[in-house]
């Protein structure tokens, strides 16, 4: 529950602030997300536009630090302290709780509270469901600071299980033809291996070499993701008619040529909009998404009773305009450089 | 409907023709009549019904949707059919078509000010109970999430049917009964305040992907990579028949088509076009290549102009006229003068479609004031009065020239020409050569207006549909090129919508003063690579000096060599002039702006026929 306010108790914009490419806490003096290297980072997740190397002290989950040291290899940051989902650490008097967001392993929203108010940094974040991950955890607070990549009432994902289904159902109207799966990286490419196996695939699903790494580090962390193997390895004659994870900048690229005729699919939530898949030649369209969907934002940021919604990238015009209709405090934090990584 | 919506959704995501054709010719023969019908006709632009769509949708959304949110997504999707198919709420009331609301009623509560704001609560925190065990978990969320009924309620189609693997999760939320011709006649009659309230029911029983294809199919002109010949050569195919079989009776066919599946179908005789006047599949040239000239003798050929207008089959037959564009397309109804000339005369003749003004043939711009419209002004007709010049005669009569030579039917055509005479008509001449080297002595001196090259017609060729090779040879005047600067660019649509990819660019003009400008003189939006188009894209938005809605004005620093055929008049660019044709040639990164070609190299291009700034030609209304 939000803490009492204290009357005289200062507004949370005045100690806790955007600057340039982060968002910065002045009272307990750290950054969260920031865009350039620090003394002191609470990192939310480890998608490059949000964990960056170089700070001298992060603070994450135990799993952010391992993508981070995978990404960015072992020495990245100065020091790494891991903060386990649920417990509370008090920085110069600043209390930091990190709690489940929902958007790929590891991810948090981070909770400050200080003199009486409380400030949830939610990072990216879903609703929907995903077995490589805590689910979303909902937070009161006074001060809601969130994404809006998808905030556009066009945008309502499906869910990852239906998606799976269709990719099932490709596969067998085209067995001889390769099913090329563009998935970012880091989360949704081992959310997609999950539910595909969910759905009971289980032959060798095959990977790209950019999606190799996290990939056998989600397994490490006791994702299990069923029998993999890399592209570079395989003979190519197995793999005809199934699964390639790969990254979606692989697809149409020279790359996917060895597969003949391979059916180009793309597991987004941009896959909504059609000729989003079409500019980018995709056949088979999944629309899959670790980001929230309009209605889930709306409903998310209502349900934290914030007095105030701080939206940090994405489509932020249109949230901050909607949530003025619904008589809602929103403004637009116009932070430099969030959002650049793919959906 | 889902049928229909899957067919759609595939070919939109298809690229290649082959699988188009497959998916069509799979829906044409499996999807029930009159629904196959209906979709031909939407295919192939025949829709019968027209509606103001974008108004009634407008009206629609409104109705739950803040006008800033609808314009947001709208410039984002970029298309209003798929906007409006992706916010319409998937979790309205199903309510059956019988139960439906009468009019009086929808007016009532229309009247009722406050229902906008409810529906605006309604879409983002709808009232259904939350689900169980999707694990979209939130501590204190009891109002899950969840509850926004839709995917699994509604889910898309996509690769569900038409790939033959049965349907993903059935869409529980579409009436059976929902068929395209229940769709039809839905919407065939009635004031548009009654079809906008039937669309919006229609809208609320459908998924995503099916209230896309209801827009799409009564929107007429899908855009969903198919012509309206392709359409037609998958239904051909996938019956094994000749796609001229089709054509040659499909003006006499009409919507949703039951004659011409029944005859598919092997169930009746082919229909008979009885007398009415149809559409005869046209012969084409290739263009003349390096290599054809050593394999072809002189006096095997004949010469004529190639006119630079659009190639047109006038058929007259039974006191009806149509004029059919070369893919069989009538476009009869935006030129009544043609009609009427040809009226009370039979026979099916070929030949060119011209502006025609005082005995002289006007520019290919004034051509197209004409053309892509269903009717025609009178202040139209007043300003920009069609010719067709005609170069070959397929049909005397009943009497069918098409198999005999280009020669003698080249006979049969002054003839019957000198004959009957049609009004706004002559015929084509022939042009005399002895050698090749003579001819082309005269191809390079043609600078005429209206004359795009020759054509060279081999006398022995009888009348084949398509384009058959070493019988008619095109050889067109050797595209020009200037190096023009990049000055504005706009969103695609479609599969570009979030390109810049519609570029207008402009040379120096030099001013009273001395000072260098630059003034537009042409558009383009072909000839570049997917590859160059990401270059331009990104140069442009690291460039852009202003933006008006969907165009940027750009820093004149970024060099196109532009290929055109020739230069025109034009009373909508400030140079006063516009290329014919333009397409991006080259994209010279390495060209200073300040070289790039001035608007006096353009006009010496023009061959002095327009000058600067010749805004407003006085025969122009």
């Amino acid at each position: 529950m939000t803490p009492t306010p204290i009357s005289s108790a200062p507004a949370v914009d005045t100690w806790l602030y955007p600057v340039g490419s982060g968002i910065y806490c002045e009272p307990g003096d750290f950054y969260i997300d920031p865009g350039r290297a620090v003394d002191r980072a609470v990192i939310t997740h480890g998608h490059s536009d949000h964990a960056r190397a170089g700070h001298r002290a992060v603070l994450a989950t135990a799993e952010t630090i391992e993508i981070m040291k995978v990404r960015y290899g072992e020495d990245c940051a100065g020091a790494f302290q891991p903060l386990a989902l649920g417990e509370t650490i008090s920085i110069n008097g600043v209390s930091v709780r990190l709690v489940p967001a929902g958007h790929i392993l590891g991810s948090a929203q981070v909770v400050i509270e200080w003199a009486g108010r409380r400030a949830v940094i939610s990072g990216d974040y879903k609703r929907a469901s995903d077995p490589t991950c805590a689910p979303f955890e909902l937070v009161t607070c006074d001060v809601f600071v969130t994404e809006a990549t998808f905030a556009l009432p066009v945008f309502r994902h499906e869910r990852a299980e239906h998606e799976a289904a269709k990719l099932l159902s490709s596969l067998k109207a085209e067995p001889d033809r390769t099913h090329l799966i563009g998935a970012y990286n880091l989360g949704k490419c081992q959310r997609m291996i999950r539910v595909v196996r969910d759905a009971g695939y289980d032959k060798p699903i095959y990977l790209h070499g950019a999606v190799v790494a996290l990939t056998e580090l989600y397994q490490k962390l006791g994702i299990d993701l069923g029998a993999l193997q890399p592209v570079a390895d395989a003979d190519p004659k197995s793999m005809r008619g199934g699964i390639v994870m790969c990254p979606p900048s692989a697809l149409g690229d020279r790359w996917s040529r060895r597969f003949g005729d391979p059916v180009n699919a793309f597991a987004s939530g941009w896959m909504r909009v059609r000729g989003r898949a079409r500019q980018l030649g995709v056949e088979l369209p999944l629309v899959v998404s670790d980001h929230v969907d309009w209605p889930e934002l709306i409903q998310t940021v209502i349900e934290t009773e914030a007095e105030e919604i701080w939206v940090t990238h994405g489509r932020e015009d249109a949230l901050v305009h909607y949530l003025g209709t619904l008589g809602r405090k929103a403004r637009a934090l116009a932070l430099v450089g969030y959002g650049e990584e793919a959906e | 409907m889902r049928a229909f919506a899957s067919l759609l959704d595939c070919l939109v995501y298809t690229q290649s023709r082959n699988r188009k054709i497959a998916l069509l010719g799979h829906y044409f023969r499996t999807a029930p009549d009159p629904d196959r019908g209906w979709a031909l006709a939407a295919l192939t632009d025949g829709m019968p019904i027209r509606l103001p769509l974008r108004r009634m949708l407008t009206d629609l959304v409104s109705r739950f949707i803040d006008p800033t949110l609808y314009r947001l997504s709208r410039d984002y999707v970029g298309d209003t059919a798929e906007t409006v198919a992706l916010l319409w709420p998937d979790d309205r009331a199903v309510v059956p078509w019988s139960e439906m609301p009468s009019e009086s009623q929808r007016e009532r509560s229309d009247r009722n000010g406050e229902k906008p704001k409810q529906l605006v609560l309604e879409f983002t925190t709808p009232p259904t109970p939350p689900r169980q065990g999707e694990g979209r978990s939130g501590s204190s969320s009891s109002l899950a999430i969840d509850a926004q009924g839709r995917s699994d309620v509604f889910p898309s189609p996509l690769r569900g049917g038409v790939r033959g693997e049965g349907e993903i999760g059935h869409n529980s939320g579409e009436t059976p009964a929902l068929s395209l011709g229940a769709v039809i006649d839905a919407m065939a009659s009635g004031t548009t305040a009654e079809r906008t309230e039937r669309l919006g029911h229609l809208l609320d029983q459908l998924d995503a992907s099916g209230r896309w294809a209801l827009l799409k199919l009564l929107g007429g002109a899908p855009r969903v990579g198919v012509s309206a010949r392709l359409a037609r050569t998958a239904l051909a195919e996938s019956y094994g028949r000749d796609v001229s079989e089709i054509e040659e009776i499909w003006h006499a066919l009409a919507p949703p088509y039951l004659e011409l599946f029944q005859w598919l179908d092997g169930k009746a005789e082919r229909p008979d076009p009885g007398a009415k006047p149809v559409f005869r599949p046209v012969m084409l040239a290739h263009p003349i290549e390096e290599e054809d000239w050593p394999r072809l003798s002189p006096e095997d050929f004949a010469a004529e102009w190639k006119w630079d207008g659009i190639r047109v089959q006038v058929a007259a037959r039974g006191g009806d006229v149509r004029m059919f564009s070369r893919q069989g397309d009538d476009i009869s109804g935006a030129f009544p003068e043609i009609r009427s000339a040809f009226q009370g005369h039979d026979c099916v003749v070929d030949g060119e479609l011209l502006i025609m003004r005082d005995g002289a043939i006007a520019p290919f711009n004034d051509l197209q004031q004409r053309l892509n419209r269903k009717s025609v002004t009178a202040k139209m007709m007043t300003a920009y009065p069609p010719f067709v010049r005609l170069y070959d005669l397929l049909f005397d009569g009943q009497e069918d020239l098409r198999a005999l030579s280009f020669g003698a039917r080249r006979q049969r055509l002054e003839a019957w020409h000198a004959k009957h005479h049609p009004r706004l008509t002559d015929v084509s001449p022939l042009v005399d050569f002895k050698s090749f080297d003579e001819l082309g002595a005269l191809w390079s001196s043609a600078r005429a207006e209206g004359i795009e090259g020759l054509m060279l017609k081999r006398r022995a060729s009888p009348y084949q549909a398509g384009r058959v090779k070493g019988e008619w040879f095109k050889w067109k005047r050797a595209a020009l090129t200037l190096d023009c600067v990049l000055m504005y660019a706009q969103r695609g649509s479609g599969k570009r919508s979030s390109y810049y990819s519609d570029y207008t660019f402009g040379v120096w003009r030099t001013d009273e003063n001395g000072d260098r400008q630059l003034v537009p003189v042409g558009k383009a939006y072909s000839g570049f690579t997917d590859e160059e188009l990401l270059l331009i894209d990104k140069w442009i938005r690291g460039h852009t000096t202003e933006t008006f809605g969907p165009v940027r004005a750009v820093e004149p620093e970024l060099v196109f060599e532009v290929a055109f055929d020739a230069v025109q008049e034009s009373t909508r660019h400030k140079s006063g002039v516009a290329m014919r044709f333009p397409r991006i040639h080259r994209i010279r990164w390495d060209k200073p702006a300040a070289e790039a070609d001035s608007l006096e190299t353009v006009l010496k291009l023009s061959g002095g026929g327009a000058t600067a700034n010749a805004a407003a030609p006085s025969d122009l209304v």
